[in-house]
């Protein structure tokens, strides 16, 4: 994940809180997802960038995931990812994206809230 | 689940941008708190 947006959420955790905050990945594949996913959450697993080693604890959740689709509206959603969603790897990346929040982030979904 | 919580949107060049993530989210009740489309190349 790129280091000037590592420094942002960090801001961004430190200043709001984790309860309240999501972080939702656009990602294409499972691996990038889940990089992405464990970044949030668990800190910077290449030890690269200001996450390193910080464990925010912050949920990541997938754009294509049912729970997050669920809770936009339908023509807006279609308009916007429905292409994608046709074309990637859903289920990969609902799956790893999943594991990872509920290994680092307490919750597989709405539970720890 | 999203409605009046708070978001990061990390979108994905090769994925689905962070505008359009942005636009679905907007819809959900979240207030967008920073919004980016990262390259994985």
């Amino acid at each position: 994940m790129d280091l000037a947006n590592q420094a942002r959420v960090k801001e961004l955790a430190e200043q709001y809180g984790k309860n309240d905050l999501v972080v939702i990945l656009g990602g294409a594949g499972a691996e990038s997802s889940g990089i992405a996913a464990e970044t949030v959450s668990n800190g910077d697993p290449s030890y690269a960038g200001p996450l390193a080693g910080v464990q925010l604890g912050l949920k990541p959740y997938h754009i294509l995931e049912p729970q997050v689709k669920g809770d936009c509206d339908p023509e807006v959603y279609e308009e916007q990812v429905g292409m994608m969603e046709m074309v990637l790897d859903v289920d990969a990346i609902v799956k790893e994206v999943s594991s990872i929040r509920e290994r680092y982030a307490g919750s597989a979904s709405e539970e720890g809230r | 689940m999203l409605k009046d919580r708070k978001a990061i949107i990390l979108g994905d060049r090769d994925g689905i941008p962070g505008p359009a993530i942005e636009a679905c989210i907007k819809t959900s009740g979240a207030e967008v708190l920073f919004s980016t489309t990262e390259c994985f190349v």
